[in-house]
C-alpha cells in the first residue's frame, strides 16, 4: 500500500466510525438509522467470515446460518439474569444454568463495566463453541467437492437447528421457546467497533502467508499440495476461523434481535448472506462489507415504501403489497449474478477504490476525445 | 547406497484392471540429471505422480535421501485384481501427501501448466515459500513474523532474478507468454528448497531455441542450487544434450536403461517409439 | 405390526413423491453438474398453480395446465438463468441457482401474500378415503408408488431407447464430446429440465393432495430430502434417485412412528453425510477420479 491509499483507508475508516457516533448521539436508540447500523454490521461481519470460506479458500460451504445459531444460543443461555431465567425458562422449571455470565463478571468489576465484559466474554464462548464444532464436522466433509461440500454444510445447519429444538434439551436451549430478557447493547456503535474489529483481524490474515497459502488452494489445490500446502489442515483453518466469526456474528444476531429462536436461522439465512458476498464481490472484503450495508438499508429503510403502498410518493397498494420489496430485491440479484458476476467490487479492495476512481475518468475522458 | 536420492523399488500402479506403471525400479544418485522418456501413454507421469505422493502405489516402495517415504501393498479390490510380482514383499501402508513429500525436500512442476492464476509472477513464488514459514495463523495475522516474512520476500527476489522473471514480478502469473510461464513453475518448485526436482514435460509446446535455452537453464539451476533433477521429456535434443542416464518406459514397463549414447542404439527402444512390424 | 404398518404405506407414497422430485436433481446433475436448488421451489410452484386452477377452472382443464405451466416455467429457468453460465465457474452457476430459488419464493410470498394457500378442492377420485387394514387414508396414498413407478419405467425406456434419451446419455457422459459429436447440447439440456419439470408437477399434485395448504415453503424441505435421496443412490442415475427417495421415505416415516418427529428431518441429513463420507458416489454412482 502507498501512502496515499493508506490515507484514504484512515479517512474513510474515521469518518464511518464518527458518523456512526453522531447517529447515537443524535437519534434515540429506536430510530430506524440505528437498526440499520446495528444489523448491517451484524451482516458485514458474517458475511466477511463467509468471504473468507467461500471467495479466498475456494470452499463452498452454506453452514454459516448453523454456526451463528450455536453463537446466539451460546450467547442467550450465558447472559440472561438469573432472577430472570424462571421466567424464561417457565416450562423447564428454570432451567439448567443458574449463572449468567455479565453478573459474575459485575461482581468483580463493577456493574457497568462488568456487564459489558461479560457479554463479550459470553460472544467469545459463542465463537469458540462453533469454531469447536467446525472442527468436529471439518474432519468428514472438508475432503468432499464443490457442491457435495455445499450441500454437507447445509445438511448439518439444519441438524444443529432440529437439535437446538429437541424438547430434551430444553432446559438449556428452551427447546421450541424463545430465549428472551438477555443484556444487549442498544446503541450501534459497538456493534460497529466489534465487527470492525473482527473484520480487521480477517482482513489481516487474508493479507498473511496464510491468506495467500488459502488463495493458493482456490485457484489450483493440486498445485496448492504439490507445492507443500496441507490441504485438510489448511482447510479445517479456513472452515473453522469462518465459523468462529460466524458464531461470534451469530451472537451479535442474538442482541440485535432481542430474542432468540431457531427459526431465523434457516437455509434461507444462509442464501440471503451468501447473496450478499455476490452482490459485493467474492474475493472482496470491502465489497462484502458495502454490500451489506446497502442491502440492510434499502431493504429495511430505502425501500420499506414498496411493501406499504407508497413509493416515492406513487401511491399504489395494489401493486405495493407486502413482498413486492423482497421480489424487486430478488430481481435485482438475479441482474447482478447474470450480468455483473463481479459485483461491486470484484476482488478490489478499500485502498483500491481512489485507482478504480481514476481509472473510471480516464476511460471516460479518453472516450470524449 | 548412500549415493542414492530417490529409489523407487517395485512400484506398481493400477487403475482397476489397467496397469498404468508395473513394477518400476528406478535409482537416482545425488547431482545427478535423469530422464524418463517413452511413448504417449507409457506411465510417465503415472510414475511422477506415484513418487509425489499424488497416487498410492498398488504396490511397491519409494525411500527418498535413504528414507523409506512410500510403501503400499494392493488393497481392497486391487487384492484381487493384483497379478503382478512382490505381491507379499510390502506389508506397510505408509502414504504421505503430496505437501510432505515436498516438506521433505522433492518438488516438482506440471505436464499441463498449474500455476495460481489469479496470482501475481511475484506471489506465485512466494506463496511456494509458505510450506518453510514457521509461523501459526495468529503469528502472521498479528505481523509477527515480520522478519521472516521479509527475508522470504528477499530470497523470492533473489530466485526471480536467477530465472529472469524480476522484471514481470507484478504481473499475473497467467498474463505471461508459455515458455515465462514454464519457468516461473520451475521457480516456483524451487522456492520449496528441494533437493530433487521433477520436471513434467518442462520443454512442452515450446520451439528449438527455446528448447536450447531450457537445456542450458536446467543445467545452470542444476549447480547453482545443487539440485538433483529428475524429468519427463519428448524433445530428444534436450534429453541427450542434458541427461547423465534415461530411463526408457513402455506400456508401464521399463525397457532400457543407460547413458543417452546407449540408449540411442538400444534396439528396443527404437522398436518401442517406431513400432515394430509384425514379420520383422 | 399393526401399528408400524400405516407408517410403511405412509413412507413407501412419500417415498414415492420425494422419488418424482429426485428425478429432476439427478438428471439435471448427471448433465450440467449442478444441483439445481430451484427445483423444489418448482415444485412449491407446481402445488400453487394446482391450488389456483382447480378453484378456476374444471379439473379436466386444470390438471393439464398445472404440468404446462410447470415444465414452462422450468424450461424457462434453465433458458435465463443457467444457460448464460455455460462457460462460467460451477460456483457461479450454483449461485444463480439459489439466486432463482429465493427469486421464486420471494415472488410467491408477493402473489400469495405469505398466507398458505388452502387446497380447496383436491383432485377427486385420489383423495377419496378408502379403508386400509382397519385403518383409513386416503386413496392417494396407494396410487402414489404405482404411479411412480410407472412414471419410472416409462422415463427408462425414454432415455434408453430412443434418440433423445441417447443424447441425454452422451451428455452426461461427456458435455464437450457430445457436443462436437453435433449433439444439439441446449435441446438436450432443455428436455432434461423439461422432463424433470414434468415429474414434479405430477409429484406436487400428489403430495399436495394429502396436505391441506401450499405454503411458500412447502418446497424447501421435500426439495432438499429429494436431493439427498439423489445423493444417496448416487447422483446421476435414476434407479439410484428412486430406491433413494424410497428409503429415506420409509425412515422417515419409521421416525415419526417412533416419535421422534424433530429428527425426521435432521435424520435425512446425517443420512446425507454418512454416504457423503463413507461412499460419495453413492449406491449406484460411478467413481470420477482427478487427472493430475
Amino acid at each position: 500500500m502507498s501512502k496515499k491509499q493508506t490515507w484514504f483507508v484512515m479517512i474513510v475508516l474515521a469518518v464511518a466510525l464518527v458518523a456512526c457516533l453522531a447517529v447515537d448521539l443524535m437519534l434515540p436508540s429506536y430510530h430506524i438509522a440505528v437498526t440499520v447500523i446495528k444489523k448491517a454490521a451484524v451482516y458485514a461481519l458474517v458475511a466477511v467470515s463467509m468471504n473468507l470460506l467461500n471467495g479466498f479458500t475456494g470452499l463452498f460451504s452454506l453452514g454459516q446460518a448453523g454456526f451463528m445459531l450455536l453463537g446466539a444460543y451460546a450467547y442467550g443461555v450465558l447472559t440472561i439474569p438469573v432472577d430472570k431465567r424462571a421466567g424464561v425458562y417457565q416450562y423447564f422449571d428454570g432451567g439448567a444454568i443458574h449463572f449468567s455470565i455479565p453478573e459474575i463478571f459485575s461482581n468483580v468489576l463493577g456493574d457497568t463495566v462488568g456487564t459489558t465484559v461479560g457479554m463479550l466474554a459470553a460472544l467469545l464462548v459463542g465463537g469458540i463453541l462453533a469454531a469447536l464444532v467446525a472442527y468436529l464436522i471439518g474432519l468428514p466433509v472438508l475432503r468432499l467437492k464443490s457442491d457435495y461440500l455445499a450441500i454437507a454444510t447445509l445438511g448439518f445447519a439444519e441438524i444443529l437447528r432440529a437439535f437446538f429444538q429437541w424438547n430434551a434439551l430444553g432446559p438449556i436451549t428452551n427447546g421450541s421457546n424463545l430465549l428472551k430478557s438477555y443484556p444487549t447493547f442498544s446503541h450501534a456503535t459497538p456493534y460497529v467497533v466489534l465487527a470492525g474489529v473482527m473484520i480487521a483481524f480477517i482482513v489481516l490474515l487474508i493479507r498473511s502467508t496464510y491468506g495467500r497459502a488459502f488463495k493458493a488452494i482456490r485457484d489450483d489445490e493440486v498445485a496448492a499440495e504439490a507445492m507443500g500446502i496441507n490441504l485438510s489442515r489448511h482447510k479445517r483453518l479456513a472452515f473453522v476461523i469462518s465459523s468462529f466469526f460466524a458464531g461470534i456474528g451469530g451472537g451479535m444476531m442474538a442482541m440485535y434481535m432481542g430474542t432468540i429462536a431457531a427459526a431465523p436461522f434457516k437455509s434461507t439465512l444462509t442464501y440471503e448472506i451468501l447473496l450478499i458476498v455476490v452482490i459485493g464481490g467474492i474475493g472482496s472484503i470491502t465489497g462484502s462489507v458495502l454490500a451489506s450495508f446497502l442491502y440492510i438499508f434499502s431493504s429495511e429503510w430505502l425501500l420499506r415504501g414498496l411493501d406499504s403502498g407508497t413509493f416515492l410518493g406513487i401511491n399504489a397498494p395494489d401493486l405495493f403489497k407486502n413482498g413486492f420489496r423482497m421480489a424487486v430485491f430478488s430481481i435485482i440479484i438475479m441482474v447482478i449474478v447474470l450480468f455483473f458476476r463481479r459485483g461491486l467490487m470484484g476482488d478490489k479492495e478499500l485502498p483500491d477504490i481512489p485507482n478504480m476512481i481514476r481509472g473510471v475518468g480516464r476511460r471516460k475522458k479518453e472516450a470524449r476525445k | 547406497m548412500s549415493e542414492n536420492i530417490l529409489k523407487v523399488e517395485n512400484a506398481t500402479m493400477q487403475f482397476g484392471g489397467v496397469v498404468a506403471v508395473d513394477n518400476l525400479n528406478l535409482e537416482i544418485n545425488q547431482g545427478e540429471i535423469v530422464a524418463l522418456i517413452g511413448p504417449n501413454g507409457a506411465g510417465k507421469t503415472t510414475a511422477f505422480n506415484v513418487v509425489t505422493g499424488v497416487y498410492q502405489p498398488t504396490n511397491g516402495a519409494v525411500w527418498f535421501r535413504g528414507e523409506k517415504i512410500i510403501e503400499n501393498h494392493p488393497q481392497g479390490k486391487m487384492k484381487m485384481l493384483y497379478k503382478g510380482e512382490h505381491a507379499g514383499e510390502y506389508s506397510q501402508v505408509l502414504a504421505p501427501t503430496p505437501d510432505k513429500i515436498t516438506k521433505l525436500g522433492m518438488a516438482r512442476t506440471f505436464q499441463n501448466i498449474r500455476l495460481w492464476k489469479s496470482q501475481t509472477v511475484f506471489d506465485n513464488v512466494l506463496i511456494a515459500k509458505h510450506c518453510r514459514s514457521s509461523s501459526n495463523f495468529l503469528s502472521a495475522a498479528f505481523r509477527l513474523n515480520r522478519a521472516e516474512e521479509a527475508r522470504q520476500r528477499e530470497e523470492v527476489e533473489q530466485l526471480l532474478k536467477t530465472v529472469g522473471l524480476m522484471e514481470v514480478k507484478d504481473e499475473l502469473a497467467t498474463s505471461l507468454p508459455y515458455g515465462k510461464q514454464r519457468r516461473l513453475e520451475i521457480a516456483r518448485a524451487l522456492a520449496t528448497e528441494p533437493q530433487l526436482l521433477l520436471l513434467d514435460e518442462p520443454a512442452a509446446g515450446m520451439n528449438p531455441q527455446e528448447t536450447d535455452e531450457l537445456t542450458a537453464f536446467i543445467g545452470q539451476i542444476r549447480d547453482q542450487f545443487h539440485l538433483t533433477v529428475f524429468l519427463i521429456e519428448h524433445h530428444m535434443n534436450l534429453v541427450m544434450g542434458i541427461s547423465d542416464r534415461i530411463y526408457v518406459l513402455d506400456f508401464g514397463k521399463l525397457i532400457a536403461e543407460g547413458t543417452p549414447a546407449q540408449i540411442q542404439n538400444n534396439k528396443r527402444v527404437i522398436d518401442a517409439y517406431l513400432g515394430v512390424a509384425e514379420d520383422a | 405390526m399393526q401399528e408400524i404398518l400405516p407408517y410403511l404405506i405412509n413412507g413407501i407414497s412419500v417415498g414415492g413423491q420425494y422419488a418424482l422430485i429426485a428425478i429432476g436433481y439427478t438428471l439435471v446433475y448427471g448433465i450440467l453438474r449442478l444441483i439445481n436448488f430451484a427445483h423444489g421451489d418448482v415444485f412449491m410452484v407446481a402445488g400453487l398453480i394446482m391450488v389456483y386452477a382447480t378453484t378456476a377452472m374444471p379439473m379436466y382443464l386444470a390438471l393439464p395446465l398445472v404440468l404446462v405451466v410447470t415444465v414452462l416455467l422450468g424450461f424457462l429457468i434453465e433458458r435465463v438463468a443457467y444457460k448464460p453460465l455455460r462457460s462460467a465457474p460451477r460456483m457461479s452457476l450454483m449461485i444463480s441457482a439459489i439466486g432463482v430459488s429465493y427469486l421464486i419464493q420471494n415472488l410467491a410470498f408477493y402473489i400469495t401474500g405469505g398466507v398458505p394457500q388452502p387446497v380447496t378442492n383436491p383432485i377427486p377420485w385420489i383423495s377419496e378415503n378408502v379403508e386400509l387394514f382397519g385403518q383409513s387414508t386416503k386413496r392417494v396414498t396407494l396410487v402414489t408408488p404405482v404411479l411412480t413407478i410407472l412414471l419410472v419405467v416409462a422415463l427408462v425406456y425414454l432415455i434408453n431407447h430412443t434418440k433423445i434419451g441417447m443424447a441425454m446419455r452422451a451428455a452426461a457422459k461427456d458435455f464437450e464430446t457430445a457436443q462436437l459429436m453435433g449433439i444439439k447440447i441446449n435441446a438436450v439440456i432443455s428436455m432434461t429440465f423439461v422432463i424433470g419439470s414434468f415429474l414434479a408437477a405430477v409429484g406436487a399434485m400428489l403430495y399436495f393432495t394429502n396436505y391441506p395448504s401450499v405454503s411458500i415453503t412447502s418446497g424447501g424441505m421435500p426439495g432438499l430430502k429429494a436431493f439427498v435421496a439423489a445423493v444417496f443412490g448416487g447422483i446421476g442415475s435414476i434407479p439410484g434417485a428412486v430406491v433413494g427417495a424410497f428409503v429415506i421415505g420409509l425412515c422417515e416415516e419409521i421416525i415419526k412412528g417412533l416419535g421422534y418427529t424433530t429428527f425426521s428431518d435432521a435424520f435425512t441429513f446425517a443420512l446425507l453425510i454418512v454416504v457423503l463420507c463413507v461412499r460419495p458416489t453413492g449406491l449406484f454412482g460411478e467413481k470420477v477420479t482427478d487427472k493430475v
